[in-house]
């Protein structure tokens, strides 16, 4: 046990006594493994944020999109060519066992005026069942009903950031008036805050009006009946894809589309969003752990540089511990733990600023660093690795001198 | 150990090594016995192969002919690893230039032997304090090497050579790099220890440290010259 003591003390001593050498050897190390560190955990925190946005547009849902226009070869995103109508959705509503709730809406930005304060924000028309099938809870008020859509009223829920920006801080407003395109809307309700999408839009700056509203006074008789996506919830999360099988099934026939013929819609389920978001952050992933290999890669051939400088100028140390009968094997591994303590030092330090800068850059961002305990555990048993790795070839050199030239060796 | 037995034996020893393209004959077939408590100086002139045979005496080099018995064992042809650990065990060097590790103090210089000891001993650091007792530097056992004088130095290196209770102590030139009177001192330290039954064989060209020793042999060109006793 003593030996092995010994071993790591007269190599930390070996270490110590060229402290700004050892530093700079260590660099590359450092700097490999923080950005692994930096990489996993601002990954992970980034991916886990992104799962939880999807998973917060709402529960067990489905989003189905109009199809795309294609002119000339050129592609459009979705929503482009209109095609969904609400027909549509009341059909999967009515025809589609596995769904449980169905809303629909049509977009259009507007602007919003309260007292001498105007906004511009996106006012959606849509039904009673949008903030349930969202999962989106009522700050104060009420949501729509389902009489004030059949009625066509005059009423408007507002987004969270839309109170923030046509009102004093916990003003009421349930029971003011708005104006939207000069008709004025009695607020029935502010909406919980619910932040970005996946994609970066603040979900709540918005506001809420009947479908039917929308379509008379304020889309002015553009699209009438057509919508620009339909939300469906499912059952159960179990019934999700096989909601999703029958809402497509239906709308193939009411759009009819031939067999094999492309579809003029697309649906998604969250997962599929998450999956895709997932992919992102993979190649991201991928990425940075090369830039990460490469530098532990740097950082290796750099210690190696050392360790046969080292070799060299010890030369003579290396020739007395023969003489008193070190073998091969001892100067070895004397060798081998001096470049392991170099590289896991610096896998330690690297560790260490490398959580600093997550936390650092996780807190910039605004989702959360997720350091795990594995990765640390990888950091520590890589740099090892390397320090083994390329520690190896100098210890070799050490182990193979001859004693008696280098007990000459000035 | 059979009490006729030597300590050493060199039968034919012969040593060439190639350089600047020639081959260099070093030693051209050595015989000589030196046996258990015996106090020899090696002399001769810088190229008689005096160095050379120090060198294979102490296992630090092989033989290319001839026969090297170590206690009675053929050592002429083991492998690396069992020369380095018959040095370990049964060799003690004190070298011209003391060769202690400058990062390491004088106690645990002295434990460096037992390092590489196998098995491992278990009582290290009385053994070193024990040794570094011995010879008379136990008050400096934490001192790094720079801190002590040469002589002190010397004495170091000699409870270093002692620790690991060799066979033979093979010491370079001991004096050389010292004054005459520490020199004296240091020679006067190995006497004593030869007088506690320690066999010493040294090298030198110094005829006055030749002097101190029981028996005398003279190289040149590879060869025994003389081989006297007092």
């Amino acid at each position: 046990m003593h030996i092995w003591w010994t071993i790591v003390r007269l190599a930390v001593r070996a270490l110590m006594a060229y402290k700004v050498r050892s530093l700079l050897t260590m660099l590359g190390i450092i700097i490999g493994i923080g950005s692994v560190i930096v990489m996993i955990s601002v990954g992970r925190g980034a991916n886990a944020s992104i799962q939880d946005q999807i998973h917060s547009l709402g529960a067990n849902m489905l989003m189905i999109f109009s199809g795309t226009v294609k002119s000339g070869g050129v592609q459009s995103g979705y929503g482009t060519k209109p095609t969904l109508t609400i027909g549509d959705a009341e059909a999967i509503a009515r025809d589609c066992p596995a769904v449980l709730r169905v809303s629909h809406a049509t977009i259009q930005p507007e602007q919003i005026v309260a007292g001498k304060k105007n906004w511009g924000a996106r006012v959606y028309g849509t039904t009673d069942t949008y903030a349930v099938v969202r999962d989106w809870p009522l700050r104060s008020g009420e949501f729509l009903n389902e009489q004030q859509v059949r009625s066509a009223a005059n009423v408007v829920v507002l987004g969270s950031a839309v109170h923030e920006n046509l009102f004093e801080p916990g003003e009421e407003v349930v029971g003011q008036t708005i104006r939207i395109k000069n008709a004025p809307f009695r607020i029935i309700g502010v909406l919980q805050p619910k932040g970005r999408t996946p994609s970066g839009q603040d979900q709540d700056d918005a506001v809420f009006i009947p479908h039917t509203t929308m379509e008379r006074k304020i889309a002015g008789g553009r699209l009438p009946g057509l919508v620009h996506f339909i939300l469906v919830s499912a059952q159960t999360g179990e019934l999700v894809a096989q909601a999703k099988r029958e809402a497509e099934e239906l709308l193939r026939q009411r759009h009819r589309i031939a067999p094999g013929a492309e579809d003029d819609f697309t649906v998604r389920t969250l997962d599929e969003f998450a999956d895709m978001a997932g992919k992102t952050t993979d190649i991201m992933t991928y990425l940075l752990t090369a830039v990460a290999a490469i530098s532990l890669l740097v950082g290796g051939i750099g210690i190696m540089n050392i360790m046969l400088v080292s070799v060299t100028e010890r030369t003579r140390e290396i020739g007395i511990r023969m003489a008193l009968g070190a073998r091969e094997g001892d100067v070895l591994i004397q060798f081998l733990v001096e470049a392991m303590v170099i590289s896991i030092a610096g896998g330690i330090i690297g560790t260490l600023l490398g959580i600093t800068a997550a936390k650092v850059i996780a807190q910039l961002a605004g989702w959360m660093a997720i350091i795990s305990l594995d990765s640390i555990l990888m950091a520590t048993i890589f740099s090892a690795m390397v320090g083994i790795f390329f520690g190896f070839y100098p210890a070799r050199k050490a182990a193979g001198l001859d004693p008696i030239q280098a007990l000459r060796h000035e | 150990m059979a009490k006729d037995l030597p300590v050493i034996r060199f039968r034919g020893a012969c040593k060439s090594y190639p350089m600047a393209g020639e081959t260099v004959q070093a030693l051209r077939g050595v015989d000589v016995d030196i046996h258990a408590g015996e106090f020899v100086a090696i002399m001769g002139p810088s190229g008689s192969g005096k160095s050379t045979l120090m060198h294979i005496a102490g296992l630090l080099d092989s033989l290319s002919g001839g026969r090297y018995e170590l206690e009675g064992e053929d050592v002429s042809a083991i492998s690396r690893r069992n020369r380095a650990d018959i040095r370990n065990r049964k060799i003690g060097f004190i070298f011209q230039s003391f060769n202690l590790l400058s990062r390491c103090s004088a106690v645990e210089n002295v434990e460096l032997p037992m390092l590489y000891h196998r098995p491992a001993i278990a009582d290290w650091r009385e053994r070193a304090m024990q040794a570094l007792r011995s010879v008379g530097m136990e008050s400096r056992a934490a001192h790094l090497p720079t801190q002590l004088s040469g002589g002190q130095q010397q004495r170091v290196a000699i409870a270093r050579a002692l620790v690991n209770r060799p066979a033979l102590i093979l010491a370079d030139e001991p004096t050389g790099n010292l004054d005459s009177r520490t020199g004296r001192e240091i020679m006067e330290l190995l006497e004593s220890l030869n007088t506690e039954g320690i066999t010493l064989i040294l090298v030198t060209h110094d005829p006055e440290v030749g002097q101190a020793a029981h028996r005398r042999i003279r190289l040149r060109d590879g060869m025994i010259e003389a081989d006297e006793v007092n």
